[in-house]
Parts: structure tokens; sequence; C-alpha cells
């Protein structure tokens, strides 16, 4: 094999300087290009089977819904109406789940963020007596938990049904975040740092919000990422711990409407057929219209997310 | 070191202690002396000792009656009688038959395709390909499952969804997706795919990145093609995160999609799309049978926490085997 390809190098021509490219044997071009052509091919239906679902909800959602019952709508809207639209900033829960969801989202992710960096910042250090037990102290609830009764009982034991603090606080913590931002302290805060701000006076409380929070932004970023992420989207807290519709978050609002009313209405006939039929189609094009507004947001955010999550992914890869 | 020490009256730098001498005085001292570190700590340690370990302390339980007045430590004990009932109950070959199947097919199904999406966004040529490929393939990751469910339930409802109309051009029979027992799986596995595989993806594009181009440019001096360049330095290459992430999938293996189960339920599909959690649901929470309940979130939680053990084990041994 190597000798071959050395020969090739003999007789390329025109390659003086640089590194000598060898030019491949002919079967194996067809065969890179046989994969090339694969491999875009794979990727071009993927990025379809991905695009295409939500490309017809955005565009289902501006339809007149009956050109959407008789199959009509396909690449294009078709009878362009922002009727659905119109429904959703008229209902009142939406706004009302909004709000909710944006408090919770607020209020979570600055308790789960502060938490988690504060804690990982203590684990990630080697000086600190006990580090290793109360590392494990943590790792162990990764592999075993309560499990959700227990947990339901706890919080409601503890006074929080029907409360803010049942929706941010029970999942505040995820093991895995606190060991990414521990490793993140690990490779970036050079001891050497700390040994010298100590030497000035510096005590830990002042090492850690003076230079570490400030060298630590792109985990930080990352952290609010993912809380934001996670209560935006998040509702089966809310289901089990609250029972006043006022406080359900948005998802749990849009579960109510999107899902379970998908069920239940086949069953409630009131008038007559035709109109019952109206009706039917203006909830599916409410629900188009749902789907496309309470995504949107973290839609729009995505590419400026991207570039942390990539990060995180390697981050929590290199653990 | 010199921490309580004012700046000004620092002292010249002391001798450092013999390392062998660790008195248990000097082990207090450097406890003290880490006290911010342990302020530090502190809410996080309430945190698992409150939602974490009290839970834990609390799976009695399912071996008690349990009794809110009484609370966890004084309902009175009954053994394995709700384990007894749970086993001996029509539902518990449905229930752990149902879990097992989306389990298993998950894995078969959903852990593989990130890998080998991953390996061919990596090979692309163009890097601005790469770069859309991976934002569009990972998107449906930041869209929340009560979203995906919704959406399953317009593109696939029987009169007006995409996929019906689509069925019925092609001269078909429209068919109740969701509300048929035998499409939960597929759907729930597809859906799975569609939503997380990109996110996952970008693990092993990461992992990908770390491999050293030094072994591309060998093996195409040495003539290899680019599909035996994947096979052969690629897959190999990130061979470790793959195994890591496989025992750390089946370490969650019954508890993911828990959600995703009880949003996509009705009352038709639930002979194939009750699993043992949401019966703990149904069981404990809409039914208030606490301690029946926590009796099976535990058989669910053991059975879980010793397949994690089995594979780890299987693991640890086929690397050893294969460390050279």
């Amino acid at each position: 094999m190597s000798l071959k390809t050395s020969t090739i190098n003999i007789d390329t021509p025109g390659r003086t300087v640089g590194p000598v490219r060898p030019r491949p044997k002919l079967r194996d071009r067809y065969g890179d290009r046989v994969f090339n052509i694969t491999a875009t091919a794979i990727l071009l239906l993927s990025i379809l089977a991905v695009v295409y679902p939500l490309y017809f909800i955005v565009i289902a959602s501006v339809s007149d819904p009956n050109a959407i019952y008789e199959g009509k709508v396909w690449l294009f809207p078709s009878g362009v109406t922002l009727e659905g639209y119109q429904r959703i900033f008229a209902d009142s829960r939406i706004w009302n789940g909004l709000g909710n969801t944006l408090l919770y989202t607020v209020l979570g992710t600055a308790i789960s963020v502060s938490t988690i960096l504060c804690g990982a910042y203590a684990l990630s250090r080697k000086d600190m007596p006990g580090r290793k037990f109360l590392m494990l102290l943590f790792v162990i609830t990764m592999f075993f938990d309560g499990g959700l009764i227990t947990k339901y009982l706890v919080v409601r034991d503890l006074g929080m049904l029907n409360t803010i603090w049942a929706v941010v606080l029970p999942g505040a913590v995820g093991v895995w975040n606190l060991i990414i931002a521990r490793s993140f302290f690990e490779h970036t805060i050079p001891n050497e740092l700390r040994e010298a701000a100590q030497m000035d006076g510096a005590t830990d409380f002042k090492f850690f919000f003076k230079m570490v929070l400030p060298l630590s932004k792109p985990l930080i970023m990352l952290m609010i990422m993912i809380h934001v992420v996670a209560q935006w989207n998040s509702f089966f807290d809310a289901l089990i711990f609250l029972n006043d519709d006022t406080k359900y978050p948005l998802q749990l609002v849009l579960r109510n409407i999107l899902i379970q009313s998908d069920v239940s209405s086949s069953g409630t006939t009131g008038g007559d057929i035709q109109s019952y039929a109206a009706a039917q189609r203006i909830a599916e094009l409410t629900k188009y219209a749902m789907i496309v507004v309470s995504s949107l947001p973290l839609m729009i955010a995505l590419p400026f997310m991207q570039k942390h999550f990539t990060k995180g992914a390697m981050i929590g890869a290199v653990k | 070191m010199s921490r309580t020490i004012p700046a000004q009256r620092r002292l010249p730098a002391a001798a450092p202690l013999p390392q062998r001498r660790i008195s248990s005085s000097l082990r207090l001292k450097r406890i003290l002396r880490a006290w911010q570190l342990y302020v530090l700590l502190t809410p996080a340690l309430i945190y698992i000792i409150v939602f974490k370990y009290w839970p834990m302390y609390g799976v009695q339980i399912a071996f008690k009656n349990y009794n809110p007045a009484k609370g966890f430590m004084d309902s009175p004990w009954v053994g394995l009688t709700h384990f007894i009932r749970f086993v001996n109950s029509y539902q518990f070959g449905q229930v752990v038959g149902n879990t097992l199947w989306i389990a298993v097919l998950g894995l078969l199904v959903a852990f593989p395709i990130p890998i080998i999406l991953a390996l061919l966004v990596n090979q692309l040529q163009s890097e601005r390909f790469k770069k859309f490929t991976q934002t569009v393939l990972y998107s449906p990751a930041f869209i929340s499952t009560v979203v995906v469910v919704g959406i399953m339930f317009v593109v696939l409802s029987p009169r007006s969804g995409l996929v019906n109309n689509a069925i019925q051009l092609a001269g078909g029979e429209p068919i109740f997706f969701m509300g048929s027992a035998e499409w939960f799986r597929p759907i729930y596995v597809i859906s799975d795919v569609w939503q997380n595989a990109g996110f996952s993806m970008i693990v092993y594009l990461a992992a990908l990145a770390g491999i050293d181009p030094a072994l591309h440019d060998a093996a195409k001096v040495d003539g290899a093609s680019k599909l035996q360049r994947v096979r052969h330095i690629d897959l190999p290459g990130i061979m470790p995160v793959i195994t890591v992430l496989f025992i750390l999938a089946i370490g969650s293996l019954l508890n993911v999609g828990f959600e995703k189960a009880l949003l996509m339920q009705t009352p038709l599909n639930l002979s194939n799309s009750e699993i043992i959690q949401t019966y703990v649901y149904h069981a404990g929470l809409q039914q208030a049978q606490f301690s029946y309940s926590a009796a099976i979130g535990l058989f669910n939680s053991v059975l879980n926490l010793a397949l994690l053990l089995f594979f780890n084990t299987v693991a640890r041994r086929a690397n050893q085997a294969t460390l050279w």
C-alpha cells in the first residue's frame, strides 16, 4: 500500500513546494464521491424531515382551515387568515400563562444558576477538606432518587403546594450541570491565580466574586441558557404541584388546549353539526398558531444560543 | 495562606509544614480556613438534602401504609405487601412490558442515529453547510415536549392532519394515529429521533473534532477511502464517548420519556402507552395510593440501577480486554 502511494508521489508533477499530496487512486476517488453524495443526500433528507413539519405548521397557522381540511396546503399557505393569531391574542389564559412562565423562568433561572455556580466552585477547589465525600453526595442522586411520590409528599409537607416555590425549587440543581460547571472551573481557573490573590489578602469570597465569576462568562451564559430553555419548556412540576389554573405556566396552558381538548372535545356535541365542525376547524387553526407563538421565542434566540451550547457539549464531553 | 493577615504585615514565606504529621488540629484548621467554601456550597447542599435525600428517606413508605397524619417515620410497616400486590395485579405484565418495549426500541433506534449523523456531518467539505446542518438538526431540541406532542396531534390528525392528507392523496384510508395502540411505539420513537438526534449529535461532533487530523492525513497517504477512514479512524476515535453515553443512556433507560408518554396518552392507546412511571402518576397522585405507587416507583428505580451496574461492569470488562 505505502509503496504504491510513494510511487504516485514521485510521479505527481508540478508539486515541488509544500506537503506532497498523492493523487488518490481512481477507484478510491470514485468511492469517495459515492460517499460524499450519499452523505449529502442523507443529511439533506434529515434536514427536510426536521424542517418540513415545522414549515407546515407555520403555513397552516395562516391558512384557511377549510383548505387544510381538504388537503390543499402543502408548500404555500392558502387563503391567508390571521384568525388563529387573533384568537390567541384575545385569549387571557395564554397571556396569563406567558406572564407566569416569565416569572418562573426568571426566578427559577436565578436560583438555579447562582446555586450551581457557588456549589460547583466550592467543589472544584481541591484544597477543600471533604471534597470527595461531598461530591459523592451529589453524584449518588444521579443514579438513585426517591421517586415521584415521595418528592410530591415532601413538597406537600413543606407547604409549597400551589405556590411558585413548587415550580422553581424541586428541580433547581441538576447534578449534571453542577459537574459541567465544576469541570469548567477546574480547567479555566489556574491555581496560581488563586494563590497570588490569596497572597494579596483576597478571601475565598472575594476571589470567587471578583475573579472567578468575571472569568467564567461563557459558563454563566451556558448555565443561564440551559435553565431558561428548561424552565420555559417545563410543564410537569406545574402539573403535579399547582392546582390553581391562574398560576399555570404557558406550557401547561398549551397542554390543556393543544392536547387535552383534542381528546375531550370529540365527545362534546353542542348545537348543529355544521357550526360544530366550523368551531372545530377554528380550534385546529388556533392550535397551529399556538405552536408557532410558543416556540418562536426560543427559535429566534437559537442562532445566538448555539455557540454556547456547542461549547457546553464540549465541556461535558471533556468531563 | 496569609489570608487572615493584612497585606502590610505579611510574614516572609513560612517554611512548609512537614506533610507526614497531619494532626487532627491541623485538619480542623484546614476545615476552618475553608469555611467560605462551605458557605458557597451550602445552598446546593441544602437543596439535595431537602429535595433528593429527604424523598429517598421517604421511600420507606413503599414498605408501609403511609398515613399523612403520621408522616414517613411513624406509618405502620406492612413489609412487601405493595410489591406483591403490584406483581400480582393485571397491569403488571402490561406496564412493565410497555416500559421495556419503548426503552429498548428507543435505545436500538435512537441511540445509533446521532452517531451516524455526526460521522456524516463531520465529513462534509463545506464549513457553511456543516454549520447549517448542525443548527437545523438540533433546533427541535428547543421545542418543548408539550409542543412536540401538540404537533403530533395536529399533523397526525385523522381529519385534517398532514400525514393523513398525504395518505389520502396516495389513495389510502386515513389512520387515527394518536388513537391506536399499535401506532404508539413507532410514533414515540420516531418523534424522539426527530426531536433529539440533532442535539445528541453535538457531543459526538465535539469528540470528532478532537481526533488528530494527522491520522486522516496518514490514512489518505496510504490510499484509504473516506468510508474506510470513517470506519477505522473516526469511529474508534469516538468509541470512548459512545461507551460513556451508552452507559448513561442505560442508566436512565427506564426514566426517560415519561413526560412524553404521559402527554401522548389517550384512552384509546392506553394498552401500549401506560408505562411504569405513568402508572405511578395515575395510581399515586390521581388516586392517592401513595404507598402502593411509591413501591412501584422503587421497583422501577431498583430495576434501573441494576441495569446500570450490569452494563457498567460489562463495559469495564470489555475495555480491559481491548486495551493495548
